[in-house]
């Protein structure tokens, strides 16, 4: 699966695409793909307050928990709440439907902070992935 | 310096995610259709595992007749003198405290020949206690672990596989039953109806040089097509074994766990002459339980995990979980804990600690899973 051009990536393995200060943020296809079968997501409120490099919330497989990281400061918008009752989202379309939160970002400097697509799949597949490997 | 089976780049080749278990580079999953799919596939038709990690210790006499059933009882709590040639049992060695070096399956070969099949993140420990616990018995303590693959076939359809492959009739072959014969060519190869899945299945024992390995895997693999086999990998054994409650060293048994708080009783024979750990649980056994085994369902949505604390009505911490995970079968989250034998009765309300928050949990039977048509389930070999 290509990672979107216009996305920005951790090396935690979280996506954020900003547009007008808003920011969408979700898990990578290397992510979903290392978790395997998801089962379950906890995701924060509305109106609370994420900090860069801090947990969001968690994501669980089958086989164990795993914290998801915030990418950027902000204040929560909005949640996918069609995770809840169908977290596979995550796995069929990482990119899009399994969408994780939404942020009104803090401070739009952060994303210089964050890999482009190609600085991030160099990153996946490159040596010392497994290192990386959730 | 992780440790391979003779299959390791057939695993690779299929493109497994491998994991570090016990020491060992082994499959978790199969890209093809990942834990769930695996799950499913023991249940209902046929799964393939690369267990080749597994421990094997042969006990044989030097001079029959005698000294290696009389050894093996010493090292083991259940009564090997029960034992047919040809029949095998789930049994455990302990220590003197009556808490467990490892469990493991001993497989009756001759009047005075045995294979115990142990644990891999064991092994050593496990060799080194049976060697120093057997000096005084006149017999041969042999590690064979890197003289087998051990291939578990498991699921419904399992029989019909390795029908296909065996020249002995297996069909008829009892649960804990094994019979030597040939195996996809290869004579003399151990076939035994055990497992670590709560169904119905078998475990092979071929020789583990690569090309002998890789052969009987595909041949088997090419066997079980047309019952739609699927490789498995140990995330799949791990949640078939915890629906089937049967205990994991280092997770429900333990060299701080004793016998009767595990739950063992029937596999452990207190009358049958002395062994080791014996008095020492005879002493706990008056003394009464501190802690015992349950298992418990998720009432709240959360997943209870290896570790997690486990608390009372009143707030007051009182166990921890030894497995949890959601059962693919059952579609509700389960798992096994440590708590006091008053909180232990079914429908008891526990909470389990989750990052910091308390999730409602209720005591149920275990198993958690069994198959239609059996009675009664064996614990066996962890993996």
């Amino acid at each position: 699966m290509a990672y979107p051009w216009n996305y920005r990536y951790t090396k935690d393995h979280e996506w954020i695409e900003v547009e007008d200060g808003l920011g969408t943020i979700g898990l990578t296809d290397y992510a979903q793909g290392q978790l395997g079968d998801i089962v379950f997501v906890e995701l924060p409120k509305s109106g609370d307050w994420l900090e860069a490099g801090k947990p969001l919330g968690t994501v669980e497989s089958v086989k164990a928990a795993n914290e998801i990281y915030a990418p950027v400061s902000g204040e929560v918008v909005e949640i996918n709440s069609a995770l809840q009752d169908a977290p596979e989202k995550i796995n069929a379309d990482p990119h899009g439907d399994g969408w994780l939160v939404k942020v009104r970002l803090k401070n739009p400097a952060e994303m210089n902070d964050l890999m482009d697509a190609p600085a991030y799949e160099t990153y996946v597949t490159g040596p010392g992935r497994e290192e990386s490997a959730r | 310096m992780l440790r391979k089976t003779a299959l390791n780049a057939v695993h690779r080749a299929l493109g497994a995610k491998m994991v570090d278990f016990g020491g060992w580079d082994m499959p978790v999953e199969y890209p093809a259709g990942g834990l769930l799919a695996e799950h499913k596939a023991v249940r209902s038709a046929v799964g393939l595992f690369d267990v080749s990690h597994m421990g094997d210790i042969q006990l044989a006499s030097r001079h029959p007749p005698g000294a290696a059933l009389a050894a093996v009882q010493h090292v083991a709590m259940n009564d090997a003198s029960r034992l047919a040639i040809g029949q095998a049992q789930y049994s455990a060695m302990l220590y003197p405290e009556g808490t467990f070096v490892d469990d493991m399956i001993v497989h009756r070969l001759a009047e005075d020949d045995f294979l115990l099949v142990i644990n891999a993140g064991t092994r050593s420990k496990d060799i080194l206690w049976v060697q120093a616990s057997v000096q005084q018995f006149d017999c041969v303590v042999n590690d064979q672990s890197d003289a087998y693959t051990q291939l578990a076939i498991q699921g419904p359809r399992a029989v019909d596989v390795i029908e296909k492959l065996a020249d002995r009739g297996v069909r008829a072959l009892k649960s804990y039953w094994f019979v030597r014969g040939t195996f996809c060519g290869l004579k003399d190869v151990l076939m035994a109806r055990t497992g670590y899945t709560g169904e119905d299945g078998f475990e092979i024992y071929v020789p583990s040089d690569p090309k002998t390995s890789q052969e009987v895997w595909e041949a088997v693999l090419e066997a079980g097509r047309e019952f739609e086999i699927r490789p498995c990998g140990l995330g799949a054994r791990n949640t078939l074994r915890l629906e089937a409650s049967l205990p994991l060293y280092g997770h429900e048994i333990s060299e701080t766990i004793n016998v009767w708080e595990a739950g063992l009783d029937r596999f452990c024979k207190i009358d049958k002459g002395g062994f080791i750990g014996r008095d020492a649980l005879v002493r706990a056994k008056r003394g009464g339980l501190m802690r015992t085994l349950v298992g418990l369902e998720m009432v709240d949505r959360g997943i209870a995990r290896d570790g997690y604390r486990c608390f009372d009505e009143g707030g007051q911490e009182i166990g921890r979980v030894t497995s949890g995970s959601p059962s693919p079968t059952l579609e509700k989250n389960i798992a096994l804990a440590y708590v006091p034998p008053l909180l232990a009765a079914v429908g008891t309300t526990l909470y389990v600690e989750i990052r910091s928050q308390k999730y409602r949990a209720r005591v149920i039977p275990t198993p958690f899973y069994r198959r239609a048509g059996r009675k009664e389930p064996q614990p066996v070999e962890a993996s």
